[in-house]
């Protein structure tokens, strides 16, 4: 059975249809990305599979149930985490939170402590649970609101904009964590994000929505091919250079300073970072590199433009 | 039930906290129950006699747990949840396998504890220090009192949760609250006691909810009501303590298949 099915789901606001015939499902032990461009539908779709909101048409299961109608019963089995919002208890020490999840989730205290002290333990949070809620940092927050949606096991774990905010070192252990959890647990993950590196780090598969349509359905890598999205090696230079437009795999994309500054783009699949850097370092002398990953906007504006619709 | 205690303990809590705001809740309640109590006191010196079945300790007891209950009792509302309807956060609420007014009755019974510990009995204590105040005359009122003050907290709960739910359907509710205030301020009598009014604004506070969050458990443990007449003060609280739950019910179903979060 699958762990959310949607059929021909629509939500309309006042004057515009956030969620347009959106059909899809997600079978258990997935990892899933559904991105898109802000007003999308990704939170309206969220919120008419957690029960918050109710669909104008079309078919909703959340674990085989009408989330709507069986509003509790889907919150006994679904972790949901709101990156704006917060389901602490602001002015008490967070171990107090986690107390009262556990009564709400009717968990006993010894569940509770031994659930709390594993995942304190695993997001490194030790310090923190005597610590007033509204007095920890967005890292701390954001890492205690995932462990508060994972408190009653549930099956599923729906997580909108996570990372949101994090600085790199909160979202790689955010990132670790959520990795080694589903290995252990299996729980199913949705995810949206504005962050590539989540989705490549977390999901196998990516569901693009463009104005409340599913525009893409398929695995990253698909995704990538699918748009062309390419990565690009930023090469500073010690000297001015004539443009490399003689590297294998990899194409110039712009030139800047008279060449000090130059933008290759590659395709991962056809060569490496290792290799465009070999090629040009044994012609001429750099001094620095970035790379820049394709963007999350990058892509689903290309998704846009191949499907007529930018 | 054990869900509904810890939400009670962890609300006690969290307004235990702001313990300065405690101070002062319990300095102003004071100083405003000397003033009302002199006040009363001079009204019922030239009028020589008892007024509405009150005499002079009566009074300084209508006077003195009305101060202590003013913290207690929500007589003038409470804007958390009519703010997570307009921010959206309300969603988190619906997250939960709880039903939320029933959450936040939990809350707000812990906020009514610890403003009763902390602000409430030590303002009494002094009203009784500084006057001549009428006790519960009986074992009996004590412990009716005691229940028609929860009572009175789940009354005011329960409208002002109705009041805040009204969110869902217009954005600013600042002039219907304003409106409760006004209206609840007087009629439950907190400024005088719904005995002393004339008769045809008693029959409209008699009528109303709003005497069965205050000037009910004052009239009992100030001793003015004894006897049958305890239970049919407990027992109109107990009607729009299930009446306005009832409401509040219907309500939030209606709010929430109405529900338009925004953004996020």
């Amino acid at each position: 059975m699958s762990i959310i099915e949607t059929r021909d789901l629509v939500r309309d606001f006042k004057k515009t249809r956030a969620v347009d015939r959106m059909t899809f499902s997600v079978e258990p032990g997935e990892a899933v990305g559904y991105i898109g461009a802000n007003g999308a539908g990704k939170s309206t779709t969220i919120k008419m599979l957690t029960g918050i909101l109710k669909p104008t048409s079309g078919h909703v299961r959340t674990c085989g149930l009408d989330p709507m109608r069986q509003r509790v019963e889907v919150a006994r089995r679904v972790g949901v985490v709101f990156g704006q919002r917060s389901q602490l208890w602001w002015d008490l020490p967070l171990r107090d939170s986690f107390a009262i999840l556990g009564a709400i989730h009717r968990m006993d205290e010894a569940a509770t402590r031994a659930r709390t002290d594993l995942l304190v333990e695993q997001l490194e949070m030790g310090p923190q649970l005597g610590t007033a809620v509204r007095s920890l940092s967005l890292g701390q927050r954001m890492r205690a609101e995932i462990a508060a949606a994972l408190l009653h096991s549930p099956e599923l774990l729906i997580l909108d904009e996570p990372t949101i905010g994090l600085d790199v070192l909160s979202k790689q252990r955010l990132r670790e964590f959520l990795v080694a959890e589903r290995r252990e647990q299996g729980t199913t993950l949705l995810l949206t994000t504005h962050d590539m590196g989540d989705i490549e780090r977390l999901c196998d598969r990516v569901l693009v929505v463009d104005r409340g349509r599913l525009a893409f359905d398929g695995t990253l890598t698909g995704l990538a091919g699918t748009v062309g999205a390419q990565r690009i090696l930023v090469i500073d230079l010690a000297q001015p250079t004539p443009d490399l437009h003689d590297v294998p795999g990899a194409t110039l994309v712009e030139s800047e300073s008279d060449g000090l500054r130059q933008r290759l783009s590659f395709d991962a699949e056809a060569t490496t970072v290792a290799a465009v850097l070999a090629h040009v370092s044994s012609r001429h002398e750099v001094r620095d590199l970035t790379i820049e990953e394709p963007d999350i906007e990058d892509v689903v504006r290309r998704i846009y433009a191949a499907s007529g619709r930018a | 039930m054990k869900t509904f205690w810890l939400l009670v303990r962890a609300g006690f809590r969290r307004h235990s906290t702001y313990r300065l705001a405690l101070l002062a809740g319990m300095t102003t309640n004071s100083v405003f129950g000397f003033i009302r109590a002199s006040i009363l006191l001079a009204a019922l010196a030239s009028a020589g006699t008892a007024i509405g079945g009150y005499d002079a300790p009566t009074t300084i007891a209508f006077v003195w747990w009305g101060q202590a209950l003013l913290g207690t009792v929500n007589l003038w509302g409470f804007a958390e949840v009519k703010d997570r309807v307009r921010t959206g956060d309300i969603a988190v609420d619906f997250l939960r396998p709880v039903d939320p007014q029933i959450a936040y009755l939990a809350g707000d019974l812990g906020r009514a504890g610890i403003n009763l510990i902390g602000r409430g009995v030590p303002a009494l204590l002094l009203g009784a220090l500084l006057f001549d105040m009428a006790w519960p005359p009986s074992a009996v009122s004590w412990v009716a009192g005691a229940v028609s003050i929860l009572l009175a907290v789940v009354v005011a709960f329960s409208g002002n949760f109705v009041i805040n739910l009204l969110a869902f359907w217009l954005v600013e509710i600042r002039g219907i609250t304003l409106l409760w205030m006004i209206t609840g301020g007087l009629l439950c009598g907190l400024y005088l006691p719904v005995p002393w009014f004339p008769d045809w604004l008693r029959t409209i506070a008699n009528w109303s909810p709003f005497p069965s969050m205050l000037q009910n458990p004052i009239d009992i443990l100030a001793g003015r009501v004894v006897g049958d007449d305890i239970a049919s003060a407990v027992g109109v609280q107990v009607f729009w303590a299930v009446a306005l739950l009832a409401l509040g019910q219907v309500v939030l179903r209606a709010g929430r298949r109405r529900l338009e979060v925004q953004g996020g």
